[in-house]
């Protein structure tokens, strides 16, 4: 109770104080002391990016979007387009270690052939950030889809979709090589335990590719008139499915489940057109700031590359009729390179 | 006395013939008209480049090259009318780069005296990679607006039947009548044969190459539209692809001797229909991809041994230029 006074007068006197220096301070300004070392750490440092192939919507959506927010920093961004060559990558990554980029951005072909090249690049002092497409080296950052969820969503869409009907379902498969392919096999699998009343009259690999997809398709519908749903892997590939449930005279009969990037050409307009019923869309600008983030945060962290790991999933925006015409469902390419 | 013998074309329509037989008696709902005419619309894209490089081989030279001109000009087209273009605009400036490139490949092999092989792989990369880096945004050029309409050359049908079998009929109707009954056709076929007499015989044989190479890329240009128009988008990427082997293949096992001036549309449409009946046949039966590429691999093989068996080549048969 005495020493109540004390606080209270000093109070009263550090008010004094702030009264005379404060003009004084406001003029000078408040120096935040953490935005310096932020911006010595992101400046000059060279982050380099290896896609399967550029030239399409998943992978030059990430670059625009790592370009947009990185750049400004003065972040050189370097890129080696593998172009749809697994050894041209592995060279790529290759020739990178050497060259010692602060951050690599790898996009794996597979599982096995980038793992080992990315765990020596960690050793040598480069944090690796792997998107959509993990390897078996966990490194110290993963953005990218759940792919075992984009394949038990989009089945228990098809699932649901089937209720009354003729539970045949079809499925389309991406490239047998690819681990995406068969992660998202195992999320249908998954859901197709649960519901041993449903058939799979078809499962089938078009290797990404929408004529052999279209041909499979087709044939498929002949053969099962009744087909009520099919998984497609890919909205790229699946055009061609759309296409051949379109020429079937079976648009609205046939529940087509998708995945994508969600680019508004490839995902809302055909959900809006009817090609698709359902496209899970791992919003590829999100994934691009999510990687800038970390990008961000592990280079004014300090840490040492290789000792801390972590993932980041994306929440998955599931694409239908109801929320096609929305703004933000989708992105345009367009937009995104401005 | 005569031996009785076989040759390719007859093997191939033999095999041909023995899996239509098993399929139909063993595979339910094989032999219907409708299973049918899909089992030919799959194969029908593949049937019309197969005619383009049925021209080239008649002529001795290959077009490797063929899967850039299915790509980029039909991909041109889409990019184009995308862009705000009009869709006949669009059309004549994907003609013009086709006729171009025909061009363009004709006068490295017939005035430069590059090979044939050689040349083409190189035009064939360098026009993926134009379209690539300038022309496309993306790998797979969608549909737009602006082409509505135009989709009908692949999909729907006519009388009946799918529109891109009509095509394929179409095509094989114009690739017959120009080899077999104009005198272009009846030129190809002589510098196929033997290029150094039909040059002696006062043939005009290098015009005559630019001529085949042209009308390859041409008909490479059309069949990439009846694609395109078939899945509503250009997946330019199928330059990466093995298609172009598929088209070797439906030419070689057809009974189109890589040697040259041999073969005709008819080789093509029985090659077509063998590689099609297999392709139907095993999705039917849901057989696996690794399952379909040993048994399409385990039959063509089958076909060349017998081929090879029945009729032996040596030195005297051997032609230069047999691969």
């Amino acid at each position: 109770m005495k020493t109540l006074g004390h606080p209270t007068r000093a109070t009263l006197a550090a008010l004094a104080l702030a009264a005379l220096t404060g003009p004084a301070l406001a003029q000078q300004g408040l120096d935040e002391p953490f935005q310096k070392p932020f911006k010595d750490a992101l400046a000059g440092k060279t982050v380099a990016y290896v896609p399967v192939a550029m030239n399409f919507d998943l992978t030059e959506g990430w670059y625009a979007g790592l370009k947009k927010e990185l750049e400004p920093y003065g972040v050189k961004f370097v890129i080696r387009d593998a172009n749809w060559n697994t050894n041209a990558g592995a060279q790529a990554v290759t020739s990178l270690i050497s060259e010692k980029p602060a951050v690599m951005v790898v996009h794996n072909p597979d599982v096995q052939t980038y793992a080992k090249l990315l765990q020596r690049a960690e050793n040598e002092g480069i944090f690796v950030i792997q998107i959509n497409m993990g390897s078996a080296y966990r490194s110290s950052a993963f953005v990218g889809a759940n792919w075992v969820e984009i394949g038990e969503r989009q089945t228990e869409g098809v699932v649901k979709a089937c209720e009354g009907k003729s539970n045949k379902i079809a499925i389309i498969q991406g490239a047998l090589s690819a681990a995406a392919s068969a992660y998202t096999l195992k999320g249908v699998e998954n859901v197709l335990a649960k519901h041993p009343e449903i058939k799979v009259v078809s499962s089938q690999a078009a290797d990404w590719d929408a004529a052999k997809a279209k041909a499979i398709t087709q044939t498929v519908l002949k053969q099962n008139p009744d087909l009520c749903g099919i998984v497609g892997f890919w909205d790229g590939m699946d055009i061609g499915t759309a296409a051949a449930v379109k020429e079937a005279g079976l648009t609205g009969k046939v529940f087509l489940a998708t995945s994508g990037g969600g680019e508004r050409k490839g995902a809302c307009e055909l959900v809006k057109s009817g090609a698709f019923d359902l496209n899970m869309s791992y919003d590829v600008p999100t994934q691009a700031a999510q990687m800038a983030g970390t990008i961000k945060w592990l280079l004014s962290s300090g840490a040492k590359p290789g000792s801390i790991k972590g993932s980041e999933y994306t929440t998955l925006i599931p694409i239908t009729k109801e929320n096609a015409d929305s703004q933000t469902a989708c992105w345009n390419l367009s937009d995104l390179k401005k | 006395m005569k031996r009785f013998r076989f040759n390719q074309q007859e093997i191939v329509f033999a095999v041909f013939a023995l899996l239509f037989l098993v399929f139909s008696i063993f595979l339910n709902g094989f032999l219907t008209t409708e299973n049918m005419l899909t089992l030919l619309q799959n194969v029908a894209v593949l049937g019309i480049l197969g005619l383009a490089m049925a021209i080239v081989v008649i002529g001795r030279g290959i077009d490797i090259s063929l899967i850039a001109a299915l790509a980029v000009p039909p991909g041109l087209v889409l990019q184009m009318v995308q862009n705000g273009h009009s869709l006949p605009f669009s059309l004549l400036i994907a003609l013009l780069l086709t006729i171009a490139f025909g061009l363009v490949n004709g006068w490295l092999i017939a005035y430069a005296e590059v090979p044939s092989l050689f040349a083409t792989l190189a035009t064939g990369l360098l026009l993926a990679g134009l379209g690539q880096a300038v022309l496309f945004q993306l790998d797979v050029v969608q549909w737009s607006r602006g082409m509505d309409g135009f989709e009908r050359l692949g999909q729907g049908t006519i009388f009946g039947i799918p529109t891109s079998i009509v095509m394929f009929a179409i095509a094989c109707i114009v690739v017959a009548f120009l080899l077999r009954q104009t005198r272009w056709g009846a030129y190809i076929y002589a510098i196929g044969d033997n290029p150094y007499a039909a040059r002696v015989t006062g043939i005009p044989s290098r015009p005559i190459i630019v001529l085949q190479y042209v009308i390859a890329a041409l008909i490479g240009c059309f069949a990439g539209l009846v694609m395109a128009a078939s899945v509503n988008s250009m997946p330019t990427r199928v330059f990466n692809s093995t298609l172009i082997y598929d088209v070797i293949l439906v030419v070689v096992l057809g009974g189109i001797g890589l040697s040259g001036g041999r073969g005709g549309v008819l080789n093509v449409i029985i090659g077509t229909l063998l590689i099609g009946t297999m392709l139907n046949g095993m999705t039917i039966m849901d057989i696996s991809y690794a399952g379909q590429n040993l048994i399409k691999g385990v039959v063509l093989l089958l076909a060349v041994i017998t081929d090879s068996f029945l009729n032996p080549r040596n030195e005297e048969t051997a032609q230069q230029g047999d691969i």
